[in-house]
């Protein structure tokens, strides 16, 4: 097994949902302000010397240059404060940033994190911000919107391998299943697969429950070098992988739309640096933006061969006591798409899970952990893969 | 004719073609590589001596979709049809498919591309092109 290049000592989510009344920056201090109380032996105003944020879209709040906001927020001043945009990896690559800056030494502790306030904004307005992750000059020119663009993919994974509507009904299900057992998820209840299938059309075949949800929200992380990791902590969770890899914008140009190219290389990298093969891993949160998304990471990541991701979710493999449980805390799905928080929001479940704290959803024995985090059609991707300390 | 001075190969000039009912695609004319996106450098052997080629407008649908909730932009389009198509020269490319009803597309069938030569007041002032059955 590889060695740690950084580990988490502590890490706060924001309520994820409809935060009516509240600013982006407001939900961060929320984040930050759980990390902080997990971690009484840190002092954030001395320890923390760098703050790394995803966030996708100025046009939501009106609000650009988040990076010194958020440091201001989370009582971080004059700390080093960046802003990342990767559309919906933005704090995924937040992530692989900080633990960048930990393993060369640069600096002992720094913040991760990522935060999106959407749900103010009308469905048309989200779905023009969400769309400028795409091409625009032939993508959104034509019309295609951000759902458009996975049912193109989907479309095609139907005619390649015979995936089924049913099949990606059968994601959401779980998905909402495990977003029940999380109380800081924005949508906590369960659906059943007749509901999926007969919900409204979006973007033929995707439906409205393929359709991952417009939240609120905000995540970060503490992260140190692995020497320090326990005088903070006596549970630290080690990141012995990290990946991120670059495709075109426009989905059209790339080879094989049935996949995620950067994705699967992302990943590749992170399984290499951590010496860890996709049997090893016990727990994983993937990137369902859409359900199909969910399907392909399955392929793209190893736990099935291509064009089997359909039958993978068929089968249970993937849920909560399956061979792989996949999304535990709901996903994109059913905990919700804050798109700047959700790379780190997903890191916070695997350290929940590794750490014993996930309760109703725990998973008995969970050693290894993988994060994947997509930035548009797959223009970008971040993988990480984690170990229990 | 110095080409290169007089079509810029851009995204620009790409749809001044459109205007003209013209698909066109910048080619490296040191690795024969098609770019679209035309660019303004080969991004496989970073050569910069490219010529404009005219494209066959015909080509077979490689995947497709329905749109039923879309921007403000196109709201009174809903629901539409767009997929990517493959064309006959190889580049693929992505539009909306008209003239024909969404429950008679299909994966493999073939598409040719027209023109809506209409030009928009504001920028983007680029007129659009589209599929239709052929």
């Amino acid at each position: 097994m590889g060695k740690p290049l950084a580990t988490i000592v502590s890490a706060g989510l924001s309520k994820f949902g409809r935060r009516e009344g509240l600013y982006g920056r407001e939900l961060f201090a929320e984040a930050a302000k759980e990390a902080y109380d997990r971690c009484p032996n840190l002092i954030p105003k001395k320890d923390i010397k760098a703050l790394f944020v995803g966030h996708m879209g100025e046009s939501y709040e009106h609000q650009g240059h988040t990076g010194p906001t958020l440091a201001d927020w989370a009582g971080l001043l004059p700390v080093q404060a960046t802003r990342i945009e990767n559309a919906c990896a933005s704090s995924g690559v937040a992530l692989a940033l900080g633990v960048s800056a930990v393993f060369s030494g640069m600096y002992d502790i720094v913040m991760v994190g990522g935060v999106e306030k959407m749900t103010h904004r009308t469905t048309s307005d989200v779905t023009e911000f969400l769309a400028m992750a795409s091409d625009f000059p032939f993508e959104q020119w034509h019309g295609i919107t951000f759902p458009g663009l996975y049912a193109l993919m989907a479309t095609a994974h139907m005619h390649r391998y015979g995936t089924t509507e049913e099949q990606m009904a059968m994601v959401a299900v779980k998905n909402h299943h495990n977003g029940a057992l999380n109380p800081k998820a924005h949508m906590q209840k369960e659906v059943t697969l007749e509901k999926a299938m007969s919900s409204r059309v979006i973007a033929w075949p995707l439906k409205l429950y393929d359709c991952s949800l417009i939240t609120d929200g905000a995540s970060c992380l503490i992260l140190t070098k692995p020497e320090l990791a326990k005088k903070f902590t006596d549970t630290p969770v080690h990141i012995i992988g990290s990946g991120q890899a670059s495709d075109a914008i426009g989905l059209y140009e790339r080879e094989d739309i049935t996949t995620l190219k950067a994705g699967k290389l992302a990943g590749q990298e992170a399984y290499n640096k951590a010496k860890v093969k996709p049997q090893d891993v016990d727990i994983a949160e993937v990137h369902d933006c859409f359900t199909i998304a969910e399907i392909i990471a399955y392929e793209d990541l190893g736990f099935c061969k291509p064009g089997k991701g359909g039958s993978l979710v068929e089968e249970g493999a993937t849920e909560i006591g399956g061979k792989i449980p996949v999304n535990t805390s709901g996903g994109l799905k059913s905990k919700g798409h804050p798109v700047g928080a959700t790379g780190v929001g997903q890191a916070y479940e695997i350290y929940l899970q590794l750490t014993g704290q996930a309760e109703k959803r725990q998973v008995e024995g969970a050693e290894i952990g993988l994060s994947h985090n997509v930035g548009g059609s797959g223009a970008t991707a971040t993988l990480h893969i984690y170990r229990r300390g | 004719m110095k080409m290169a001075e007089t079509f810029p190969f851009t995204i620009e000039q790409f749809y001044k073609f459109v205007s003209e009912r013209k698909l066109m695609a910048a080619k490296c004319k040191k690795c024969g590589t098609m770019l679209l996106p035309p660019r303004p450098m080969c991004t496989k052997c970073f050569s910069s001596d490219l010529e404009w080629v005219e494209l066959r407008n015909k080509g077979k649908l490689l995947t497709y979709t329905v749109i039923h909730v879309s921007s403000k932009q196109f709201e009174s389009l809903i629901p539409y049809a767009v997929g990517i198509v493959e064309l006959e020269d190889g580049p693929k490319l992505p539009g909306m498919i008209q003239d024909v009803e969404p429950e008679k597309i299909s994966v493999g069938m073939s598409l040719e591309v027209d023109f809506d030569t209409t030009i928009p007041s504001e920028w983007p002032t680029w007129p659009r092109y589209f599929f239709k059955p052929s």
